[in-house]
């Protein structure tokens, strides 16, 4: 729907024209200025920072702190920076992503094509558990992962991620298969194919969409997240989100703030790309995500 | 010995029984055309037939084997569907293809089967398609060729017509008579729509709410239709239904100051004096006096005031009214009527059927 | 919508069906099981688990010695609990509110046919696609009271500016609701619009022809019209702020003091720094009973519409 604006006069219409460009310039501006800052500020020295104007562009840009985030930086005890946190998240979100989505894809289908008496509540019981505030489970999860020698450790964590990313998956799926129309089962059970064939071969092949909203989804929110890296790892094992934290709270040594933001830009430049690349179905998969049933 | 079988087939989706006891027979090369309105069960029991939807009870055999417990695909059945169900992600070769290589027919094997029927629908050209890329008379075909390739022992219709415009339907339809009759195949055939089941079919079989209301030919159903509901639903615009009372030598038809028509010849039994009933005459066997069938051995001509005219090009469809009674005539296009006018209409009383109004069933 | 039921079961005069036909039957189940038995166990479960915990005396470690509601009592006797609800509705409502408001006013400025779209859009978005620790270390160093923005405006003359909130205890839970607003915004905003495309035009066309002006078209028929879409994101926005843990501990660590100390924060504190495990599940549990008082009358209206 637009265009509301048709019945108001040339002359106010042209008025009103300009007071909606100028206001959603101003918006964006808005919130632009926290990235603005926050990339110009690792490319500033510390003293520019220290003495200089949060606003102004850097006077002389280097990448040094970049350089001291990835690989100098002190977390903790160690300095090596945070490249190795980097790939420790990498680790975890690859393996975590890729098996959630199958099964999410593989719930979806039993959920909608081959119904069972019951389905509804498992499919409720499974829509509920993308709900639940995760501290209601840290304590007996952090005490399986130990008794199973998996805590500080990316196995761990990735059977986490897949543990509470599922019921999003199989919710993706399930709402994506719904509208799947059900004729193209039943061709292909016809046809002679049999469950598994007609998943890899009928609904698969034309998943693409759903996949890639499933997969932003759950890239973004395993990347993001912090709570499971906090509670289930420290040290060296920790996710890219932890050390972060880790390395802006320490209260050791001087503050370089240009580091802190050159590691934070590490730590949003996956979910970035990803948002950059993708960004439709990354809106979509959100949406998804929101209204549900 | 009849080719596809279907005894006491009943069927229970929770508490509703949705087929109640269907029990029908089809004969090899036979063209049986279910038909119904919305919620009769039509569908269900083709889902039933193909084996996608298990009977609650009863049995159907095919060529002498019992097929009610097989999968779907061990019937040898081909279904065609009302969306088509073409695999979104194949071109139409895959598409067509697909059956034969799930049943482990070999690359060649295959391309010729594919190449045999696509020549048979013309739709060579379209083979390196997808779906998409196809119009829907196009997909309709496709979704053919892709039944057709198998040579299955019955093949199996679902409203295959209805997401086609008028023009395209009347020339697929055309199309599925023709392959029938060139290829003599079994098939069963689901529509709600009366037209399709009276061309198309060598039996008919109408459903209502999961109970068979009849069985036999098209010209048996249109000509003597064994209940009101049968006769109501097929013929457009539908029968005439004039209630009226038996008394000495005839039919009373529109109240006391009606007229008294003689007994049509479809009743052999006797009436009994002062008995309701229900005469039904189809539009085309009431007409303008100049139209009459000259054959016909007992036409009434009656009198009645012209409450509406509907010229539809090749006919003239005139309504006319006595004492709160209508009936549609179908006259000349070119009939000399006009609205208020008194007109006289001949009643061809040879076509006419009598029902009882209490049971609803056609009185022979 | 057709559904594919087991076979009954088979009469003896049938042909019997083969042991391939019952696993062929089986299969779909078999693969749904692992997932809702991971279901079971480690959301449901663990839930039940947790619950026993705040019933225990549970400190460091799990102790399942029943403790009955004591926990419970010296949960609700915490100060700190106290202040973590109390921030958590100034959180929750500004949060929720402020994103609504401003998402709703973006939208529909969005909506009139605005040439750059396409560049706008994901600017106003962009920052969902963020780490809430990367959002909370970008607003620290902003609002840094130091070197952050009362610098910046210093330099620009403005001498008298001051800006504190971020180590001020009673303005540090505004700046949560800032960087949160920031955050969240936009994605509120990208559901708006969606639901104003939505909206059959030829409806506003039939109101502009009855006369209403562009303010009445919003105010009678689309703002009305866009219901469902205020539920959805007061849904999501409020389960969001229940569970939002991240932001809290990167922007102020829950400082200063307990100034910013939200139940999320409570529970891992007591939870893991504190010792008092069963104070800690107690304080879980009462989480998830407000997050579920919220979702599931909004799951089972949703779920039953989607029946019909």
């Amino acid at each position: 729907m637009s265009g509301a604006t048709e019945t108001v006069s040339a002359g106010s219409a042209r008025t009103a024209r300009y007071f909606i460009y100028a206001a959603l310039i101003v918006l964006a501006l808005v919130y632009l200025l926290p990235l603005y800052v926050m990339l110009t500020t690792s490319l500033k020295s510390l003293d520019e920072i220290r003495g200089g104007d949060m606003l102004a562009l850097p006077k002389d840009p280097s990448v040094a702190a970049w350089v001291k985030a990835w690989g100098e930086a002190c977390i903790g005890v160690s300095c090596v920076g945070i490249k190795g946190y980097f790939w420790n998240s990498l680790k975890m979100v690859v393996p975590a992503v890729a098996i959630s989505t199958l099964l999410g894809a593989l719930n979806g289908y039993v959920l909608t094509k081959w119904r069972f008496p019951g389905h509804k509540i498992v499919f409720g019981m499974m829509l509920f558990a993308c709900f639940i505030p995760f501290q209601a489970v840290l304590i007996p999860m952090a005490r399986l992962l130990g008794a199973a020698g998996l805590s500080n450790s990316t196995a761990g964590l990735v059977f986490v991620h897949v543990v509470y990313g599922l019921g999003f998956t199989t919710l993706f799926f399930r709402n994506y298969y719904e509208a799947f129309p059900d004729e193209l089962v039943k061709a292909a059970m016809i046809d002679g194919a049999g469950f598994f064939r007609i998943f890899w071969r009928i609904m698969l092949p034309t998943s693409g969409p759903i996949i890639v909203v499933t997969v932003i989804y759950q890239f973004t929110n395993i990347w993001n997240d912090f709570l499971f890296g906090v509670s289930f790892s420290s040290g060296e094992a920790s996710p890219m989100t932890v050390a972060l934290n880790n390395l802006v709270s320490s209260s050791t040594g001087v503050k370089e703030y240009n580091v802190d933001m050159a590691a934070a830009v590490f730590a949003a430049l996956p979910t970035l790309f990803v948002y950059v690349v993708a960004g439709r179905y990354f809106v979509r998969g959100l949406m998804a995500g929101a209204v549900k049933g | 010995m009849s080719f596809l079988e279907i005894k006491n087939l009943r069927k229970k989706i929770g508490s509703v029984e949705i087929l109640k006891g269907i029990d029908i027979s089809l004969e090899k090369g036979g063209f049986l055309v279910l038909v119904g309105p919305s919620g009769c069960g039509k569908s269900t029991l083709l889902n039933a037939i193909a084996g996608l939807l298990p009977p609650s009870s009863g049995d159907i055999v095919i060529d002498g084997q019992v097929v009610t417990d097989l999968h779907p695909s061990k019937r040898d059945i081909a279904m065609v569907f009302q969306s088509y169900a073409l695999y979104p992600n194949m071109t139409v070769e895959e598409n067509i293809a697909f059956a034969l290589e799930m049943r482990g027919v070999d690359k060649a094997a295959r391309a010729t089967a594919v190449a045999q029927v696509a020549k048979t629908l013309q739709i060579e050209h379209l083979l390196k398609r997808r779906p998409s890329q196809l119009s829907g008379g196009q997909r309709q075909r496709v979704a053919m060729g892709r039944a057709l390739v198998r040579q299955p022992r019955v093949f199996l219709f679902d409203e295959p017509l209805s997401n086609l415009d008028a023009k395209l339907r009347v020339e697929v339809r055309a199309e599925i008579k023709s392959l029938h009759q060139n290829t003599n195949a079994t098939i069963v055939y689901v529509t709600h729509d009366q037209i399709e089941a009276m061309t198309l079919a060598t039996k008919i079989v109408v459903l209502k709410e999961g109970v068979v209301q009849q069985v036999g030919t098209p010209a048996e159903i249109y000509n003597r239709p064994a209940n009101l509901f049968v006769a109501d639903f097929m013929g457009s615009p539908a029968m005439n239904m004039l209630k009226g009372r038996a008394v000495v030598g005839g039919i009373a038809l529109f109240g006391k100051d009606g007229v008294i028509v003689p007994i049509p010849p479809s009743v052999t039994g006797s009436l009994t004096e002062g008995k309701e009933v229900i005469l039904g005459l189809r539009p085309e066997a009431i007409t303008d006096e100049s139209l009459a069938d000259q054959t016909a051995r007992s036409v009434a001509r009656i009198e009645a005031a012209v409450t509406m005219i509907e010229p539809t090009g090749s006919d003239t469809f005139v309504t006319g009214k006595i004492d709160g009674a209508s009936f549609t005539a179908r006259t000349r296009a070119d009939v000399p009527v006009e609205l208020g006018q008194n007109f006289r209409f001949a009643f061809n009383l040879d076509k006419a059927v009598v029902f009882d109004p209490e049971s609803g069933r056609r009185l022979d | 919508m057709t559904t594919i039921e087991p076979v009954p079961v088979v009469s003896p005069e049938r042909p019997r069906r083969s042991f391939a036909d019952g696993l062929r039957n089986g299969l779909p189940k078999l693969v749904l099981a692992p997932s809702f038995a991971i279901i079971l166990v480690f959301v449901y479960g663990f839930i039940l688990w947790t619950v026993y915990l705040s019933f225990t005396t549970s400190k460091m470690m799990p102790i399942y010695r029943w403790g009955g509601f004591d926990a419970y009592f010296r949960l609700w006797s915490q100060p700190n609990w106290y202040v973590a609800m109390q921030n958590l509705a100034i959180f929750g409502v500004l949060y929720i509110g402020i994103c609504i408001a401003i998402g709703l006013f973006i939208a529909i400025l969005m909506d009139q046919r605005i040439r750059a779209e396409g560049v706008l859009r994901p600017i106003f978005l962009y920052p969902m696609a963020l780490s809430f620790v990367v959002t909370g270390t970008a607003w620290k160093w902003f609002l840094n009271p130091g070197l952050g923005l009362e610098n910046t405006m210093h330099n620009l003359g403005w001498a008298s500016f001051k800006f504190d909130w971020l180590v001020n205890p009673n303005m540090a839970i505004y700046t949560v609701v800032i960087a949160g607003v920031w955050q969240a915004s936009g994605f509120v905003m990208a559901m708006f619009l969606a639901g104003l495309r939505g909206i059959d035009g030829e409806m506003i066309k039939a109101a502009q022809i009855d006369g209403a002006s562009t303010v009445a078209i919003y105010r009678r028929i689309i703002i009305p019209l866009l219901r469902p879409v205020f539920l959805s994101a007061f849904i999501v926005l409020a389960h969001m702020a229940i569970k939002s843990y991240d932001l809290v501990i990167a922007l102020t660590g829950g400082g200063p003091g307990n100034a910013t100390e939200l139940p999320s924060t409570f529970m891992y504190s007591y939870t893991f720094n504190r010792n008092q495990m069963a104070v800690g599940s107690a304080s879980a549990v009462m989480m998830l009973m407000g997050i579920t008082a919220i979702i599931v009358p909004y799951l089972y209206s949703e779920l039953r519409e989607k029946n019909q």
